[in-house]
């Protein structure tokens, strides 16, 4: 178990640092920095002389050399745009994403788990056969748009809820919180929903699918045999074995959901990071897009490690003798 | 011997399409207490179904449509779903075929053993618990404390069949419908699991219906016998008799087909052709296009006939002794 | 012994008729056909892919060209009539363009994107997931290393990746969409590639020294295709989607001649106004698409699956 540990540890550091090559090269070699750097009209002397200070006059490795030993640090650079530590704006604005993100995926877990298990229990029903054509929209329809109409539908037609920023915030642990307030709350739900929409569908299909197939299993039929109340075989005996993979998933979900509210950030106007990836790629940003790729990349490997480490826990079965 | 199950024309249908299956049809027998009854027949006959609709597990949309159910005076047929639970796990228990897929994987072995002392009776966990390590003791299971802590997969398939069969026995039920219970296990182990139940039922003074496909099991382990072709009951008896003066070609084809070593070199009998699909069933006797006896006559369904303690469905009975 | 033992002369069961044969493609196409919804789908997304086709002979208007174009019609609801007297069925959008037409040309930039980078990443990822399968070893270890590590991040993180190093256009949208897409085509070809290849047709036409080509490409590669039929629907629909995606967050294609996402974006602004037509309707000629593909994928792969038939 621990030398399984180790091993995929390793295998997570191994990642990330080629994440960062990949960035890196990305970055500095398929795109031009001293072009967005220097003023078009600058002359030879200028140009070299930037070249130099940026250190791109030397051998490639060890201009990769040096971005690693800063990013180890933290630091990435300034932003051109702000001025600032690019890593400092990111982290920022960090807690505004996660707060987002973790309401998506509360809403997809309350909403799609109990949904998924109805469908499975009662197939044949209308409401049960209504949800699953709903989820063929929810997987079909592009989030962004699904943002459009709620905006029009809720902001602008009825007036229901407010559709851009995040509204009051209050602090709490030295983070300002949107949901700690009424007004945040109000300003959290169109966007919640938006990105918690293609979650609901997906959490939905997994656990109906999951009760499908556990339901007829001989351990279910003999769970009732027991005089089991149906309670305790369907939430106990049905419910612990779908929820390994449902855990899984929603655990790596959490990333994409993080990815994924760029475009929710963008239509809602929510400050998080993944607006602020979107207007410095815009505004190619350099140090900012680095800064942010390298983040979500160790955000990203960081929760795939925590959400393998999950699923041993869960699973009995799952037995890691050493060996990969 | 006071009568324990009265099964009286019972009838469980599954309906396809259009038409209706009719997996169990009119089948009929008497079970008293601490008695065994070998139910006997090819896969498809019906005699799993009749075992499901005595537990009142029959899977959707699967019922029962006709004739009772009557334990120890209670018609279970007419029982709620409440009330039948109550009676499941508690007064007649099941064993179930495959011991690798009967517990539940992700559980461990103590909470499924738990569970099935509190449903019924209002005893602490901890009492359960005792209850539990003493069954597990009782069919077998080496330091029963620790493999209480244990998850099913840490254990063989026939430990596995040991931990069923102590859930079984855990509420002193009246009743235990095993199905098929050593059928998935080596030939060794499966001498084991019958030896440890004849023993326990004995004690506990348990009844059991043991349905299988194996005659020497059967001929074994149960006082009586219902053979089952296409969900009827094709011969019904006392053991030694059905066995050693089978009346029915069916069950004299199934007989027949028992290897044993008295009869080396010769060649092996089998019962031509298949068990006919439900839906497709001939007039009359089912049996009669595999029988080597049938005429005319046997386009009628034969009544269930016989005297005493020996019964056949068969207007040609084989009267031949077997050896 | 003298039961019913049978002999050899006793007839057995009689046997069944067996049904006319029928081969895998008509079982497909008779399956397919008996779902209504599959059908409608069906029927749905080929009036898409004709009216995407026949844009320039179909549209009221070339939304392109900028002389055809009245910047006083800007902005007009649904229903109204040009100075020229055309009427714009779907509104106008800020620079006096028919929707309609912007929509039915918009179309055809977002199948073509969508179709385009779905069949090449096919090919790459097939490709690459069959070496993987044949070679065995390092190559192997090393692809599907790289499948892993690509799919372990969402679709999107990695599209904005690529626009990140490339930057914005049409051709990187396509790029980008191709880097997202190879990584699953090669995992799936890989996998049926490897249970096809222990089947015993294969160890059959081996034992027959069958050329080892003619095994390839004759016996596995079409067993190996349906579950690569129905990943290209899919990533089809997904293309179109994610193209729509980066189109509206100002990373896709130009202006000039804009996608449905592009429009949607365009309108976008307007939204809060209350001009709810320029971003609606190419959203509904986008879902329309979607949906229709994602039915007939659906079911495609009920139908293709080997487990659901027996």
């Amino acid at each position: 178990m621990i030398g399984w540990f180790v091993r995929r540890l390793l295998q997570s550091v191994f990642v990330i640092v080629a994440m960062t090559v990949i960035v890196f090269v990305g970055v500095n070699v398929i795109g031009d920095p001293v072009a967005i750097l220097i003023a078009p009209d600058a002359d030879q002397a200028e140009r070299l002389q930037v070249v130099q200070s940026l250190g791109l006059d030397r051998p490639l490795w060890e201009q990769y050399g040096r971005f690693l030993y800063g990013a180890l640090q933290g630091d990435f650079g300034k932003s051109f745009v702000f001025g600032q530590p690019a890593l400092q704006i990111i982290l920022e604005r960090m807690p505004a994403t996660l707060e987002l993100a973790f309401c998506a995926v509360f809403l997809a877990v309350v909403i799609g788990i109990p949904l998924g298990l109805y469908a499975g229990l009662r197939p044949r029903s209308i409401l049960a056969k209504t949800v699953m054509a709903g989820s063929i929209f929810g997987f079909s329809l592009p989030s962004f748009w699904v943002g459009l109409l709620l905006i029009m539908v809720f902001g602008v037609q009825l007036g229901w809820l407010p559709s851009s920023g995040r509204g009051m915030t209050r602090e709490f642990l030295g983070i300002h919180w949107s949901f700690l307030t009424l007004d945040g709350l109000t300003h959290l739900i169109l966007p919640a929903c938006n990105l918690a929409l293609f979650k609901v569908s997906l959490v939905m299909r997994l656990v109906r699918a999951g009760v499908r197939e556990v339901l007829p299993q001989e351990y279910v039929k003999f769970a009732r045999a027991k005089g089991l109340t149906e309670r305790r075989v369907i939430f106990v005996h049905v419910l612990k074995n779908i929820m390994i993979p449902v855990v899984t998933v929603i655990g790596l979900e959490f990333g994409s959901t993080i990815a994924f509210s760029v475009v929710t950030e963008s239509i809602f106007a929510w400050p998080g990071m993944g607006k602020l990836i979107i207007d410095s790629i815009n505004l190619l940003d350099r140090p900012m897009i680095v800064a942010y790729l390298i983040l979500i990349v160790f955000l990203f490997v960081t929760i795939n490690l925590v959400v393998d480490l999950l699923y041993t826990v869960l699973d009995p079965r799952v037995q890691h003798n050493g060996e990969g | 011997m006071s009568v324990l199950l009265d099964v009286r024309g019972l009838k469980t249908t599954f309906p396809v399409g259009a038409g209706q299956i009719k997996a169990v049809n009119d089948v009929s027998f008497t079970l008293g207490r601490g008695e065994v009854l070998g139910l006997v027949g090819e896969s498809g006959s019906g005699k799993s179904v009749t075992g499901f609709s005595i537990m009142g597990l029959l899977e959707p949309p699967g019922r029962i449509t006709g004739g009772q159910i009557l334990f120890d005076g209670t018609d279970l047929t007419k029982l709620g779903q409440e009330e039948m639970r109550r009676l499941r796990g508690r007064r007649i228990a099941m064993i179930f075929q495959d011991p690798m897929m009967t517990l539940n994987p992700v559980l461990r072995i103590d909470t499924q053993m738990i569970e099935a002392v509190t449903a019924h009776r209002p005893v602490s966990k901890a009492e359960a618990r005792a209850l539990a390590r003493d069954a597990l003791g009782q069919v077998g299971i080496p330091s029963p404390e620790e493999r209480l802590n244990a998850y099913p997969h840490q254990f063989s398939g026939g430990m596995r069949q040991r931990v069923a069969i102590a859930i079984a026995l855990l509420n002193k039920p009246d009743l235990i419908v095993a199905d098929e219970p050593t059928t998935a296990l080596d030939v060794t182990i499966q001498a084991q699991i019958l030896a440890e139940v004849q023993k326990l039922t004995a004690e506990q003074g348990t009844a059991l219906i043991w349905i299988t496909h194996d005659l020497s099991v059967v001929s074994r382990l149960a006082d009586r016998i219902a053979v089952m072709y296409a969900g009827r009951i094709v011969e019904y008896g006392d053991v030694a008799e059905v066995i050693g003066k089978p009346h029915h070609h069916y069950t004299a084809g199934l007989i027949g087909s028992v290897p044993s070593r008295n009869r080396r070199g010769s060649r092996l009998a089998q019962i031509p052709g298949m068990t006919p699909s439900l839906l497709t069933l001939p007039d009359g006797c089912a049996f009669r296009t595999r029988c080597a006896r049938a005429d005319g006559d046997c386009a009628v369904m034969p009544e269930l006939t016989g005297q005493g303690a020996h019964w056949h469905r068969c207007v040609h009975p084989n009267t031949q002794v077997l050896a | 012994m003298n039961l019913s033992a049978p002999t050899a002369d006793q007839p057995a069961a009689p046997v069944q008729r067996l049904a006319p044969v029928e081969t895998p493609t008509q079982r497909v196409i008779r399956e397919f056909s008996r779902s209504w919804l599959a059908m409608f789908g069906l029927v749905v997304l080929s009036l898409v892919v004709l009216a995407a086709l026949a844009a320039s002979l179909i549209a009221p208007q070339n939304p392109y060209d900028l002389m055809q174009l009245d910047i006083l019609d800007s902005r007009l609801p649904p229903g109204s009539s040009a100075a020229s007297g055309m009427t714009y069925w779907l509104g106008t959008d800020e620079q006096g363009r028919d929707m309609l037409s912007g929509i039915l040309y918009g179309l055809r930039i977002s199948l073509g994107v969508g179709v385009a980078s779905a069949v090449t990443a096919a090919l790459v990822g097939a490709s690459l997931g069959l070496i993987a399968a044949y070679a065995g070893g390092r190559t192997e270890t090393a692809i599907m290393r790289l499948v892993d590590l690509q799919l372990s991040f969402p679709s999107i993180l990695v599209a904005l990746m690529i626009l990140a190093f490339l930057g914005k256009g049409v051709t990187n949208v396509v790029l980008a969409l191709i880097i997202v897409e190879w990584a699953a085509y090669a995992r799936t070809a890989r996998g049926t590639a490897l249970v096809e290849r222990r089947k015993e047709y294969i160890e059959a036409a081996e034992c027959l020294a069958i050329p080892r080509w003619r095994i390839l490409f004759r016996h596995l590669l079409p067993n190996c295709l349906p579950p690569l039929i129905v990943i290209v629907t899919v990533q089809i629909a997904r293309a179109i989607a994610l193209e729509a995606t980066l189109s509206f967050l100002g990373l896709g294609v130009p202006v000039t001649e804009p996608s449905l996402g592009m429009l949607i974006a365009n309108g976008y602004q307007y939204m809060l106004s209350g001009k709810f037509w320029m971003s609606f309707y190419p959203g509904v000629a986008l879902l329309i698409t979607i949906v229709a593909i994602n039915l007939v994928g659906d079911h495609l792969r009920d139908v293709l699956n080997p487990r659901s038939h027996s």
